[in-house]
């Protein structure tokens, strides 16, 4: 370091300089202010509701499009947005066009509450749709229910979103619990009498999981109970994979995220340790842990460590062409959200665009926030989803789907399997006997 | 002192009229100004006035949000009494981690401090039923009296905050303890010749800057309205660093010029990404971009931040109209762009004017 100067006398004449920065403070933030108040519109000409004209309809999202959560989250909200584009192109809904305004909030609570205000307060949105994130949407939660702004279909499995206090918020994938009941079943069914290991993210996400698990399988199966730290997981989980062998755990299951899943799968095949493998769909997406697995061993593994993993879905799998939504998914993606992959994100925008779509038809012209939120409170079971389960929102259910179907990877390729179950957080686990519902032929047949 | 009640009431009075005059949302952005210039100011302090390098301004931040938020939880003590808990406890700890910060210096300090902004946030991780885990902990805004906005409400106190906190290290920096901090920055060993305790007037910038950020989480927390761990990431504690230099270190008015930076820079890139047109990846990370640009452009142009250059352009516009152009050639000590605002005329600077740029921290 550089030795600095003799010490300076104190200033004097530092005071009227003084009070003409805070001036130029004043007027700066003032003018920086008029402009950004410049941009706030107003609904006028047959309005019914903030955001909505006779001939337009704004809404709006927050999702992590910067930052270590965006790889593949981005995609959502542009896949939504083909959907909206698509629907405008045939006139829009009841002859509104659909505005969706996405913002950034690189997954930070701060940044979320800021840019949800900057929706509502200034671009004037009708209601949020398809945000993402469990931190991130729980801090705009009090915000967009306090100005009663409906926050539809927050892709997040988190528990909090059906509560009683927040009536204007509704989530989207089934809830991690009701998830865990699922595949706990599966395996108290299909490997009874076998010792089970837990390994989970030490959050919200893997203890909601783990406690669905517990609902189903008997305590004195379970051997081992592992976890680790989203935040500082930066190698092979060695200690826990050797931990679950020492214990004898014959099935081992996953609440993981895709890079914790490559992260256990390596250490496991490193010592020879074969157990049954039982993942949640957050950590389980074939192409996304693929990748993983050859980056982290440096291309000297791969999708073979996934064989005969077990897994769920509560949408149809991208691998599987001949499905009509998976063909009608592509057709919409490729015309209006040119250059995205088809995967489960993508999957889930479009699912979430078009179900915004049938909720905006349900309600009507006279279009306003509450009969928008009654219009899915009673006719959710009836909207056409790509969904393997119909959405089940209700006066007192804010979830979205409450079921998966049970699936097998090999090859890199996710397989379903046997038939659909249905839970809630409470309850048992039933099988599902409705049948999905097709794609609009609209959309299946665009060119 | 007297001076700084004066300007501290003007600028109130200024912000009552800016906040009564715009919307609900534009009183949101100045009450995160004042937030922002909260926790700048304090880290102004510690690393422009004392020479200590700290990336764990956020941590402190950390600590006084969840102060709030435990407090709010479990007791229903007056907001007043919650916010001095958050100043008192960040403090402590400011006062804790100080102490054995005294021994680092530079770099090393900084990476003392990055543990603090790693690993802090991981215990409301770890305990998460006391700390609320992802959803975090709720925290109710104060009821405004009579039919004030509430938002508008929030903004005030957030923003007479801000001024009494600025007023009091206005106070301090002008003191004995300025005057100390200044020496131990400028040459510790001649600062500890002079009978200055040097360790503890290190400690005691620490503990000042951690009561600074303590305020500042607090006041966040309540403009959030949750408490999670996601606000305090190590962005924010980079983020406040660059604000810090950007606005001007070691200035407190440039404090403001660092917290205005920090709130209105994401819009304004995102505004110009749409501008031209470009993708939302490239759009999204603009924002970056810019900030880094702008980081590089006030270093190299005006090392002492925004408030430097301001003080240097407004020399130059009076040096131009009361004084008359200065002759080619003569020297021109003056304008050099690096003098520090406020400082005697009458000195000349100990080197010479084709001096390489003088440190960023030298602005008192």
């Amino acid at each position: 370091m550089r030795k600095g100067p003799p010490m300076r006398r104190e200033p004097r004449h530092v005071g009227r300089k003084r009070i003409g920065i805070i001036a130029a403070v004043l007027a700066t933030s003032l003018i920086a202010g008029a402009c950004s108040s410049s941009s706030s519109t107003s609904g006028s000409g047959g309005a019914t509701a903030p955001g909505v004209t006779a001939t337009s309809i704004t809404i709006g999202a927050t999702t992590p499009l910067t930052g270590p959560a965006a790889p593949g989250y981005d995609e959502i909200a542009a896949a939504s947005n083909a959907v909206f584009k698509w629907a405008n192109a045939t006139g829009g809904v009841n002859g509104r066009q659909i505005n969706y305004i996405v913002k950034d909030d690189g997954y930070n609570p701060a940044t979320t509450v800021s840019l949800t205000r900057e929706l509502v307060q200034q671009n004037n949105i009708f209601a949020t749709v398809g945000s993402l994130g469990t931190p991130t949407q729980a801090a705009a939660q009090g915000f967009l229910n306090t100005n009663k702004v409906p926050q539809l279909f927050v892709e997040s499995g988190c528990n909090c979103w059906s509560q009683p206090q927040y009536p204007w918020t509704f989530g989207w994938q089934p809830n991690y619990t009701t998830e865990g009941k699922i595949l706990g079943q599966y395996i108290k069914q299909n490997f009874a009498g076998q010792k089970i290991g837990y390994l989970y993210q030490a959050d919200e996400f893997g203890q909601d999981f783990i406690k669905g698990l517990d609902a189903e399988l008997p305590a004195t199966s379970v051997v081992s109970r592992q976890n680790y730290d989203a935040a500082t997981l930066a190698g092979p989980m060695s200690d826990q994979i050797a931990a679950l062998k020492a214990a004898g755990a014959q099935v081992v299951c996953l609440g993981t995220i895709p890079a914790a899943t490559a992260l256990a799968l390596l250490p496991a095949a490193s010592i020879g340790y074969k157990p049954q493998f039982v993942t949640a769909n957050v950590g389980s997406d074939p192409p996304t842990v693929d990748k993983l697995l050859a980056s982290f061993s440096k291309g000297a593994a791969g999708s073979a460590l996934m064989n005969g993993m077990i897994s769920d879905a509560f949408m149809p799998p991208e691998s599987d062409t001949s499905n009509a939504w998976i063909q009608a998914i592509q057709k919409v993606l490729t015309k209006y959200d040119p250059g995205a992959p088809l995967d489960g994100n993508t999957e889930t925008g479009v699912g979430i665009g078009y179900t915004f779509i049938q909720a905006l038809q349900k309600a009507g012209p006279k279009l306003t926030r509450a009969g928008l939120v009654s219009a899915i409170e009673t006719d959710a079971a009836k909207f056409v989803t790509p969904g393997l389960v119909p959405l089940t929102y209700s006066k007192s259910d804010h979830f979205g789907y409450s079921g998966v179907q049970m699936m097998t990877i090999n090859n890199g390729a996710a397989t379903t399997m046997g038939p659909v179950y249905t839970s809630a957080i409470s309850g048992p686990v039933k099988a599902y006997t409705g049948s999905t519902q097709p794609p609009p032929a609209s959309m299946l047949n665009l060119k | 002192m007297l001076r700084h009640l004066l300007l501290g009431a003007v600028a109130a009075f200024g912000f009552y009229i800016l906040t009564s005059a715009i919307s609900s949302f534009n009183d949101f952005r100045v009450g995160e100004i004042a937030v922002y210039a909260i926790a700048l100011a304090g880290l102004s302090l510690l690393t422009g006035t004392n020479g200590q390098i700290s990336l764990g301004q956020g941590a402190f931040m950390a600590v006084g949000a969840y102060t709030l938020g435990v407090l709010m939880t479990h007791t229903h003590l007056p907001l007043v009494v919650d916010v001095l808990a958050a100043i008192g406890l960040s403090g402590a700890l400011g006062l804790v981690v100080g102490m054995p910060a005294t021994r680092l210096k530079g770099p090393y300090l900084a990476g003392m401090t990055l543990i603090l902004a790693l690993g802090l946030p991981r215990i409301a991780d770890k305990y998460s039923t006391f700390f609320g885990g992802d959803q975090g902990l709720t925290v109710n805004s104060p009821t405004p009296p009579g039919t004030i906005d509430p938002q508008r409400w929030l903004s005030w106190i957030e923003i007479v905050g801000a001024i009494v906190v600025l007023i009091l290290l206005a106070n301090l920096t002008r003191s004995r303890f300025g005057r100390s901090f200044r020496a131990v920055r400028d040459d510790e060993i001649a600062a500890g010749l002079s009978g200055i305790h040097v360790a503890r007037t290190k400690v005691l910038a620490f503990t000042v800057a951690a009561s600074c950020a303590g305020l500042a989480g607090a006041f966040l927390g309540l403009s959030v309205g949750v408490v999670n761990t996601g606000e305090f990431s190590l962005t924010l504690s980079i983020y406040l660093l660059a604000g810090m230099v950007l606005g001007g270190a070691g200035s407190l008015v440039g404090a403001w010029w660092g917290a205005i930076v920090l709130v209105f820079m994401p819009g304004w890139s995102t505004s110009i990404a749409n501008s031209f047109n470009l993708g939302s990846a490239v759009g999204a990370n603009l924002a970056l971009v810019v900030f880094g640009l702008v980081l590089i452009v006030v270093i190299m142009a005006a090392p002492m931040g925004i408030q430097g250059g301001i003080g240097w352009l407004g020399r130059r516009a009076l040096s131009l109209v009361g004084g008359g152009v200065p002759a080619p050639g003569a020297p021109t000590p003056r304008q050099e762009g690096n003098e520090p605002v406020g400082s005697i005329p009458s000195i000349p600077p100990p080197a010479a004017p084709a001096a390489p740029a003088r440190n960023i921290r030298e602005q008192s």
